[in-house]
């Protein structure tokens, strides 16, 4: 039995089944990720002033992740309207161009993670020569078998002078090489670090996996999915409409998650 | 998405006057139209940044955010409107949206409201 009003729209709605499925599907994302966002809203409006952190991501790169979407947001419409054209060479150019744009998000996105996997706030037992407590900066070196750790960095005397970063850009940082005996913790800057990283990593996780999600789908389209053009190019077309509202939505999240978690 | 469609459905309760059009558009104008949106994204973003960076001694923390997110809320609209066709659907997806954006304001909502309502003598 064929399933009905799966390319052609019902006649009291105007719309077809699948547009409607990813719609509802859609509004549920929005209570998912307003969840994330309201309890953002809690715990930022909740801290004590001066105590959230400022500049702790790199801006350039999250600009240039913001570009990217925005560009494959524009890469995957052009990819239905040129199915709805029924120009099938343009759709193929373009949704690779999509594909590729997504994996591209992705690198960059992952590079961040390590930079901040890889960024250590280590507390000594007691002052270093230079008068500061706290060494912090990227791991260069952490061989379990030698009793010290090698980071690029700087001292500072307290946790405050490491709260806003953006006006400390201009510091100069060295390699300093720690023994493991002065080291009274070390950590790095995961989730487990503060609330405001666990928010950016739970937050762009949940969207990274949305872009994952989101790509798999657009290469089926690309890929295997395609034969179904041969067969009923209108069926394909509307596939390719539903993953696009898909994509423009994790677009849309992406815009308000860029200010929150980089800009403010 | 639905500016390429050729025919109108009949007797759609639902089906609100929309930008379907009866004939196909022009491939070329189509692309030039994700041009001027991809430039407005671009230009907001820009925006975002320079707000960003305003120096803090005249624009106090409140008054940035507030600009970021308008800006953001712009561009969210750009991008809803022009690229979702949001600007043109039918009157069920709008509907859909309206429960939606209902839904969202109360989780909100009712997150400021919790802050004002810790019960006196706790901590948090």
């Amino acid at each position: 039995m064929e399933i009905p009003y799966a390319v052609h729209p019902r006649p009291d709605t105007g719309i077809y089944n699948a547009k409607v499925g990813i719609w509802l599907f859609l509004a549920s994302e929005v209570m998912l990720f307003g969840a994330l966002f309201s309890a953002y809203v809690l715990i930022r409006v909740g801290t004590p002033p001066g105590e959230w952190p400022h500049g702790w991501q790199n801006v350039t790169l999250g600009t240039a992740n913001t570009l990217v979407l925005a560009l494959s947001a524009i890469t995957t419409l052009m990819a239905w309207a040129a199915c709805k054209v029924r120009q099938f060479g343009k759709f193929k150019l373009f949704h690779g161009c999509t594909l590729l744009l997504a994996l591209s998000f992705l690198c960059i996105k992952g590079f961040e993670y390590y930079d901040h996997l890889t960024h250590y706030e280590i507390h000594l037992t007691a002052a270093s020569a230079s008068g500061g407590s706290i060494a912090d900066g990227h791991m260069v070196e952490n061989d379990p078998g030698k009793d010290y750790v090698i980071i690029e960095g700087r001292y500072v005397n307290s946790e405050q002078q490491l709260i806003d970063l953006r006006s400390q850009k201009d510091v100069p940082e060295t390699e300093l090489k720690i023994p493991r005996s002065q080291i009274k913790d070390m950590q790095s800057y995961g989730p487990w670090h503060n609330d405001y990283l666990a928010l950016y990593f739970t937050m762009t996780a949940l969207h990274a996996l949305h872009i994952l999600g989101g790509s798999i789908v657009i290469g089926y389209l690309w890929g295997p999915g395609r034969k179904l053009w041969k067969t009923d190019p209108e069926h394909f077309t509307n596939r390719v409409e539903v993953s696009g509202l898909f994509w423009h939505f994790v677009d849309l999240v992406w815009i308000f998650l860029f200010p929150v978690l980089y800009l403010t | 998405m639905s500016e390429f469609k050729t025919v109108e459905p009949h007797n759609a309760p639902f089906a609100g006057k929309s930008e379907l059009h009866e004939h196909p558009v022009d491939f070329n104008s189509y692309l030039r139209r994700c041009v001027y949106v991809f430039v407005a994204v671009i230009c907001a973003v820009s925006l975002m940044l320079v707000a960003s960076y305003l120096p803090g001694e005249r624009f106090n923390w409140t008054a940035k955010v507030a600009m970021i997110l308008v800006i953001a809320c712009t561009n969210a609209f750009v991008v809803a409107g022009f690229l979702m066709h949001l600007i043109s659907e039918k009157k069920m997806i709008y509907t859909l949206l309206a429960f939606t954006a209902f839904f969202f304001a109360g989780l909100m909502g009712l997150t400021v409201w919790a802050m004002q309502d810790f019960p006196a003598g706790t901590t948090h």
